[in-house]
């Protein structure tokens, strides 16, 4: 390639072309990012790290990590786990495959609003829900699924599995099917199969599908307000940060929240990758083979 | 494993599989698939009766039915208006990403160098941190520049999750294009951007379609980044109808149920195209498909 031939190899101009997605990421991301960061330890009143003290020890603003995650880990473990098997059986190509798949990917769609109001007129008291379980007395007691924790956890799923599912799909049809049947011809059940064969080459996948999913589950916010209760059990993160920049207009307040956010969602990601290299360490994770 | 040792054997292997757990297995699948496709129906339909109707009380169906939520939903929220500012972000964010991420993609695909690590965790990272995170101090940022509340603030906001989102889905499917092609291109004489016009932006095309679209659907129903930075003017219909919803009480469910139908059937319509063009399972990843006879 002509490496031998010049003393240095000239410039490959190609490099210039990540130049402009680079240059507006700095900006745009990093530069906000920096600037929140200083923010959040300039705070209106008191030293340092005021916010950070104020928000660790204010009762309306902590615990929102915990209702965060209560929300978020549950709901992102339903969508991968269901995701998971379901995209498994959709793999094979076939008369059906495509039709379902696109009925299971068209609740994405919906839009939060969408499936707030669905959620609050199907579930609601005189909803048809109610009426079908008091026509047939399966269950006679009133249900409860909107205004609550479960309203949220409902329509996350709504939302995100379609999501979880599509992206584990094409995962999952990545993998040369040709391995799976040279496993079979060794012997190898089906369930052997997707678990000696399909696991591990799915696990950088799964992994990265799962941070995808929690990120959009942990900053719930309107259909947190809009089907749960935000003032106590549903009082999510994003609203106390919300709240902070524009109701309170304590910008270094609501940089803190979002810096304390970030945080979080760096810590659980790191964790997933922890545990995929546990599973699984190869080519497709690692790259030295 | 035990199952190499004993190849070509015709019953049943060793292994933890049942007929009949197989079966469970397969009808407790089918089932939940059911469950939840028919309750998300039925929510739809919720919604889609309520938008009709004339009078909903406790009953299996309304007492009448009517258009008129449809009109006066269109008024009332300035629809017109929204829908236009919608398309105006929405088009511009698609083509700005893609002027952006294809050839950012293209070089992250073919070429090793010092930083590329750093680079891709860089657009990795606007991925997999919540946007508010990274949206209030925008938002701040974006006031300061006296940019937030105009439309050129809000489209700016979006690009950050769209561009990246580009270069993810745009890089394996570059991935997948012989670089014999361009070295060809090359040996005839082609520059950079001759090669680029000639050679991969038709063969890219499924790709950079695949890509414009998704970030198409994910833009329109994107809330968080436009809530932040729009003012009165330049809403989208996300959050027009979420302003619409928060701020009931004196409007009728029913002419935002109205809206929120018009949003569903604005995103569908996009999403089927889409999913006309691209099947969802050759999306981020190659497919390796069976042997069809050429190699």
């Amino acid at each position: 390639m002509g490496t031998t031939l010049a003393p240095r190899a000239p410039f490959d101009r190609a490099l210039l072309l990540v130049l402009p997605a680079a240059a507006f990421m700095l900006l745009l991301f990093v530069y906000p990012f920096v600037y929140g960061l200083i923010l959040s330890f300039e705070p209106v009143q008191g030293g340092w790290l005021a916010n950070y003290r104020k928000f660790f020890t204010t009762d309306n603003l902590w615990p929102t990590i915990w209702t965060t995650l209560r929300l978020a880990l549950p709901a992102t473990l339903i969508n991968v786990g269901f995701a998971l098997p379901i995209a498994y059986k959709m793999r094979v190509r076939s008369r059906y495959q495509r039709w379902i798949t696109t009925i299971l990917v068209v609740p994405i769609t919906l839009g939060t609003v969408l499936i707030a109001e669905g959620m609050l007129t199907y579930f609601g008291p005189k909803g048809w829900l109610s009426q079908f379980l008091q026509l047939t007395h399966l269950y006679d007691g009133p249900i409860r699924l909107t205004h609550n924790y479960w309203g949220v956890l409902i329509s996350l799923v709504v939302s995100g599995f379609p999501f979880a599912f599509l992206l584990i799909l094409s995962y999952i049809t990545g993998i040369d099917p040709v391995l799976p049947r040279a496993a079979a011809t060794l012997g190898a059940s089906p369930a052997a199969q997707f678990r000696h064969i399909y696991l591990p080459l799915l696990a950088p996948g799964v992994a990265m599908c799962f941070c995808l999913a929690f990120v959009q589950a942990f900053s719930v916010f309107p259909s947190a307000v809009l089907l749960g209760a935000p003032a106590g059990p549903t009082r999510v993160i994003s609203i106390a940060a919300y709240e902070a920049a524009f109701e309170q207009y304590d910008y270094s307040l609501a940089s803190a929240v979002a810096m304390i956010m970030g945080f979080v969602q760096l810590l659980i990601v790191a964790a997933v990758l922890a545990l995929r290299n546990a599973f699984y360490r190869g080519p497709v994770a690692g790259g030295k083979g | 494993m035990s199952s190499v040792a004993a190849p070509l054997r015709m019953r049943r292997p060793l292994g933890h599989s049942h007929p009949g757990m197989d079966r469970a297995w397969r009808a407790l699948l089918w089932g939940l698939m059911t469950l939840f496709v028919v309750n998300i129906g039925l929510m739809i339909a919720a919604v889609a009766t309520n938008s009709f109707a004339r009078r909903w009380l406790g009953t299996w169906l309304p007492e009448g039915w009517t258009t008129t939520w449809y009109t006066s939903a269109w008024k009332e929220f300035q629809l017109g208006d929204v829908l236009w500012v919608t398309v105006e972000v929405v088009g511009a964010v698609v083509l700005l990403s893609l002027l952006i991420g294809v050839p950012a993609a293209y070089t992250l695909a073919r070429r090793n160098f010092v930083g590329k690590r750093l680079l891709t965790l860089l657009f990795l990272l606007p991925l997999m941190v919540p946007p508010i995170t990274y949206g209030i101090p925008l938002a701040t940022v974006l006031y300061k520049a006296q940019l937030a509340g105009t439309i050129w603030g809000v489209i700016l906001a979006n690009l950050i999750p769209a561009a990246p989102f580009v270069i993810l889905v745009m890089t394996p499917f570059i991935e997948q294009i012989d670089p014999n092609l361009e070295s060809a291109a090359r040996v005839f004489g082609a520059t950079t951007g001759r090669m680029f016009r000639h050679v991969l932006v038709p063969l890219l095309g499924p790709g950079i379609l695949a890509a414009s679209l998704l970030v198409l659907v994910r833009t329109i129903a994107l809330f968080e980044l436009t809530f932040l930075t729009a003012g009165p003017d330049s809403q989208t219909l996300v959050v027009a109808l979420y302003y619409a919803v928060f701020a009931a009480g004196v409007r009728a469910p029913q002419s935002v149920d109205a809206m929120a139908m018009i949003y569903m059937v604005v995103t569908l319509v996009w999403l089927l195209i889409a999913l006309r063009f691209v099947n969802p399972t050759q999306l981020v990843s190659r497919v390796r498909e069976a042997p069809t006879g050429a190699a």
